[in-house]
């Protein structure tokens, strides 16, 4: 199971690195910057409309159907690009890409989540940090290769659309693997000497279950909804910024940042970034979810702290809080899964979780435009240096502390709001409020 | 017992091949990461 959703999640991590192809869009096409970061911004905002409205489609069809899908429509999006390329219709491109090709995200985002968790119930959160690593990893196996391949196919239109073709074709039979291999546990089935009823003697976990229409019902699913909210917003902040920032940073002091250092930079956020969610999601196995939380939330507040207080003092400073701060927004990812699962149950937690991935949409725009507007706010004022980013990173640090409030308030799901409890003989197929 | 063994031993060169196909592409990627990273040291 883990290579089936390894698969899916590494082929669908290449949007982190749409990024490669915009100045050849752009040059190509004359387009501008903001034209050229529609169709990976309509593909994230696709990811978490089809992660919300998919996820009870891929908790009633299964998650071979899911990656199925999410395979004909992530390579779609190529196939439809390369089209929108060759033919100069940008509009192609856009609707390619980011309408068919989010889809592809959305769907394949949730597909494993849940069967995992059913394969690995003792050790959830290393289960799903094993698949959303595999998110974060996969702009590290497409930035480069894109690169590689623009280079050898031309930079020109018809360079770009034959590497979007060879991207959908690659990316087609890649995924199938995913497809072919991915199993579902028989009902009942249990890893060898694992007692759930014992792991559920620790606080929050649960053996209950909660469909998905009861989930957004409870203070808990919103609490969680604005913990994943902000703690994406922090991290989103930096990494979206990381290379200029690093630079503006330490542009007046003695040991000045170069660009290629400054994609070095970036290149060690991509892999705290993805070591935090196999790293700290395993850990919460063994802490629990809420104490993880609460490092996350707290220990982050005081990373940003550090960040804002030593300003260009010590570049190591800068670099190690960095560190810590992507760890902790990828380890966000990879353990809400887990932590849906212990408050709602394995029965729908798919398309729970979908629906809270509407938090990352928000974050997604709200991380960028804080950083942005007011890095731009503070230039036009003449300011230079850390000054253009302290305001944001006291923000950060609000938000944070709010999304530690939000997770201290979470607490047991109400039994009002449970299945009821069937014998053998009766299957929890058509849930009360399913959808 | 014997019946599970012989499925499994059946099944390990589908998950070596699993393992390699999602590995060898992963390698390749943190191999480019690290040269990356050699250039936030280096200057």
């Amino acid at each position: 199971m883990p290579p089936a959703a390894l698969a899916v999640h590494l082929s669908i991590g290449q949007a982190y690195a749409w990024s490669v192809f915009k100045p050849p869009l752009e040059k190509a096409l004359d387009l501008s910057g903001t034209a050229s970061a529609l169709p990976f911004q309509l593909g994230i905002v696709m990811l978490g409309l089809s992660a919300a409205f998919g996820g009870p489609l891929v908790e009633r069809n299964g998650p071979r159907w899911a990656m199925f899908i999410s395979m004909v429509c992530f390579s779609s999006g190529f196939l439809i690009s390369a089209l929108g390329v060759a033919t100069r219709q940008y509009w192609l491109v856009v609707l390619g890409y980011g309408f068919v090709g989010g889809i592809g995200l959305g769907i394949g985002y949730i597909s494993p989540v849940s069967t995992l968790m059913k394969w690995f119930p003792d050790r959830p959160g290393m289960a799903t940090g094993i698949a959303i690593m595999g998110f974060g990893g996969g702009a590290l196996i497409a930035s480069p290769w894109s690169t590689q391949m623009l280079s050898s196919f031309g930079a020109g239109t018809g360079g770009i659309a034959e590497t979007f073709l060879v991207h959908g074709l690659v990316y087609a039979l890649f995924m199938s693997l995913g497809v072919f291999l991915v199993r579902v546990p028989r009902d009942g089935w249990l890893p060898e000497g694992w007692n759930p009823a014992a792991a559920a003697t620790r606080a929050l976990v649960t053996t209950a279950n909660v469909s998905a229409r009861n989930a957004i019902r409870t203070p808990q699913f919103w609490c969680l909804w604005v913990v994943l909210c902000f703690n994406v917003t922090a991290g989103i902040g930096i990494l979206e910024k990381a290379a200029p920032m690093i630079q503006d940073f330490f542009a007046h002091t003695a040991t000045p940042v170069s660009a290629g250092a400054a994609a070095g930079f970036v290149a060690l956020l991509s892999l705290a970034n993805m070591t935090g969610r196999i790293v700290w999601s395993s850990t919460s196995d063994l802490i629990g979810r809420k104490n993880m939380y609460r490092v996350y939330l707290g220990a982050g507040a005081l990373l940003y702290l550090v960040i804002a207080l030593a300003g260009d003092s010590h570049n190591f400073v800068f670099i190690l809080c960095a560190i810590g701060i992507l760890s902790f927004y990828g380890g966000g990812f990879a353990t809400v899964p887990a932590y849906l699962k212990d408050l709602f149950g394995t029965y729908q937690v798919g398309a729970i979780h979908g629906r809270l991935l509407t938090a990352w949409s928000i974050a997604g725009v709200l991380g960028p435009l804080i950083v942005n507007a007011i890095a731009d706010s503070q230039e036009a004022a003449g300011k230079t240096g850390p000054a253009l980013y302290t305001t944001s990173l006291y923000i950060m640090i609000g938000l944070l502390v709010i999304g530690f409030v939000a997770n201290e308030l979470i607490r047991p799901v109400s039994d009002k709001y449970h299945e009821p409890v069937l014998t053998s003989a009766e299957p929890l197929a058509t849930p009360q409020g399913g959808s | 017992m014997a019946h599970q063994s012989t499925r499994a031993s059946r099944h390990t060169p589908l998950l070596i091949l699993a393992w390699l196909w999602v590995g060898l592409p992963f390698a390749y990627g943190v191999y480019e990461l690290i040269l990356k990273l050699t250039q936030l040291f280096s200057g």
